[in-house]
């Protein structure tokens, strides 16, 4: 009896423990983030980390301002929120309100495959197609552009808006369809005037799922957008905050070493905004309910 | 008594659901025409040399067979150290917590790690597993940092398991005298594993596509190791860390499609094994 008892405290603390690695997972990462991130950005000064325009990290007298990064990351994520919204929004409506079942099952593997290519393979495609493509349309000397990175990043965000907001548009109560439908309003007008805005919370949730992804990726948009620390601008080579990460970690060292590691801090502040608006987001879209 | 729509709602309802199509239509016709690119500039490039050699300065040939080993390697060191791990916090979350503070906590733990990109991971790995553990760019570091990107899914996966096991069955196991653990060992575990099942299956898939987090912690190395031991001290690239480094450092895309369309296999495997199981799942129960 005693073993039994001894078996029963052992295995509840060890359960315990298991779920407490979580949490310490958590602050572990958030407390390397912060002591790693924050003596170079002490060291460089706050204002012209955050704000110099101009990084030379190799340079014999290095500047590190991370404007041209951040900037970058703000504008990339925003061009494929504004082209991948509208596509994933609408593909979702279509799989909630138009098709048929046998449509719909055949239709969201494909939406799941899309979400399960791996990153390098976006990249590797953008490399070969997107960014030729784009070299010959628009006359460009490189095809390795910001432009780019925002096309297979709309790609790549487009199985997350869809498979969420395709949730909160089937959460939709049929009553709010059924009476729309009664005061004589079409399909599309119920649809865009009664659907869509009851299923507003869950929607902006896919997006701002979207907008974390595409900042958080590396490798695809390394491939694809140049690498060049310039200032954002549609047809210019640039470096997105992880792709500034990536790009020198393998050979930096000393102070560019540290400054990298802040670089990666900052975006970390970013994820976590964007994680906590995600949280109350969610929260809020099945309170509702 | 027939209502004829006016022009402009007529048009309003023809141009949306012309929209609603063409934004389906370019959804499907983006995946399929991946998957056609893809496997027709890969297929024909995969030889057997390539899957059964390594790469050899000498001879410039180029073989992904250490490149296929690590990432076998890495997802059983991963999927080891992340198995029960997983699944603990998901029984202490259904079974046995008590206070909801920490129940609290635990989930918004979860959800965050759910939500760090890899290259944070890549980052947070090669400070705490290769420098601070001391382990060094290896495997094993890989797999530890892996372990942590994929345990938000094994914990989901295998709660939204637990939750279906019937409280009926709890009860009957407590009513016959067993004790918490008894009964989860021997009710609750067996009742939930294809839970865990697809749960893993949806890790592995991430583990194969995995590659910003392990540039830094596993690294690029591709040179036969002997031994699965020997393998966990040393660097390794995986497949899709191959990919990168075949493509971006040597300008080798005939290698980067071959091992594009051998990722998009294992994907295509994963993806309909996952779902397979979820019918086998629903029809249970």
């Amino acid at each position: 009896m005693k073993m039994k008892e001894a078996v029963e405290k052992i295995m509840s603390g060890f359960f315990f423990l298991c779920g407490a690695t979580t949490i310490i997972a958590v602050s572990a990462i958030s407390i390397y983030m912060v002591i790693s991130g924050i003596p170079a950005i002490i060291e460089i000064g706050v204002k012209e980390f955050l704000l110099g325009e101009v990084w030379k990290s190799t340079a014999a007298e290095p500047k590190f301002g991370i404007l041209p990064f951040i900037l970058t990351s703000v504008f990339g994520t925003f061009g494929a929120i504004l082209l991948g919204v509208p596509i994933g929004l609408m593909t979702a409506v279509f799989l909630s309100k138009l098709a048929n079942e046998k449509i719909a099952a055949s239709f969201r593997p494909t939406v799941e495959l899309l979400a399960g290519i791996p990153s390098v393979v976006y990249g590797l495609v953008g490399m070969i197609v997107l960014v030729p493509v784009i070299m010959n349309t628009f006359g460009l000397k490189n095809g390795t552009c910001l432009l780019a990175a925002i096309l297979v990043l709309a790609i790549m965000i487009l199985p997350s808006i869809i498979s969420v907001s395709e949730t909160a548009l089937n959460a939709v109560p049929k009553e709010y369809e059924e009476a729309s439908y009664a005061l004589g309003a079409t399909k599309m007008e119920t649809i865009f005037k009664v659907s869509i805005p009851s299923a507003k919370s869950g929607i902006v949730a896919g997006i701002v799922l979207g907008i974390g992804r595409a900042i958080g990726e590396a490798m695809a948009v390394m491939m694809v957008a140049g690498n060049v620390a310039n200032m954002p601008e549609l047809f210019k080579s640039v470096t997105f905050l992880t792709t500034a990460i990536t790009k020198e970690m393998a050979y930096a060292s000393g102070l560019q070493r540290e400054a990298l590691f802040s670089i990666a801090l900052v975006l970390f502040i970013f994820i976590m905004v964007i994680n906590g608006i995600l949280n109350v987001l969610l929260k809020k879209g099945s309170g509702s309910k | 008594m027939t209502h004829k729509l006016s022009t402009k709602r007529r048009m309003y309802g023809l141009a949306l659901e012309s929209a609603i199509y063409l934004c389906a239509g370019i959804t499907a016709a983006l995946l399929i025409i991946l998957i056609l690119y893809i496997f027709y500039r890969g297929l024909g490039t995969i030889t057997w040399e390539l899957l059964t050699t390594q790469r050899s300065a000498l001879r410039g040939t180029i073989g992904i067979l250490p490149n296929i080993l690590f990432t076998l390697y890495i997802i059983f060191t991963s999927m080891i150290i992340v198995l029960p791990i997983g699944i603990g916090a998901a029984v202490y979350l259904t079974e046995y917590t008590t206070s909801k503070k920490l129940t609290h906590a635990i989930e918004f733990a979860i959800e965050t790690l759910a939500g760090i990109p890899s290259i944070i991971y890549g980052l947070a790995g090669y400070l705490i597993f290769c420098l601070k553990m001391g382990i060094g760019t290896s495997i094993l570091a890989g797999a530890l940092t892996l372990a942590l990107i994929i345990l938000p899914t094994i914990v989901r996966t295998t709660q939204e398991a637990l939750k279906t096991v019937p409280d009926s069955y709890r009860e009957a196991s407590v009513a016959l005298g067993s004790t918490k653990w008894h009964t989860i060992k021997t009710v609750i575990f067996p009742s939930s594993l294809d839970g865990v099942v697809s749960g893993s299956i949806l890790a592995v898939g991430r583990i194969v596509g995995e590659s910003a987090a392990l540039l830094f912690t596993a690294g690029t190395a591709y040179s036969l190791v002997s031994n699965y031991f020997d393998a966990l001290g040393t660097s390794g690239g995986t497949l899709s860390v191959a990919l990168y480094v075949y493509v971006s450092e040597h300008g080798r895309f005939d290698v980067g499609f071959a091992i594009a369309s051998i990722l998009m296999i294992i994907v295509l495997i994963i993806n309909v094994s996952a779902r397979m199981i979820k019918k086998y799942l629903v029809y249970d129960r």
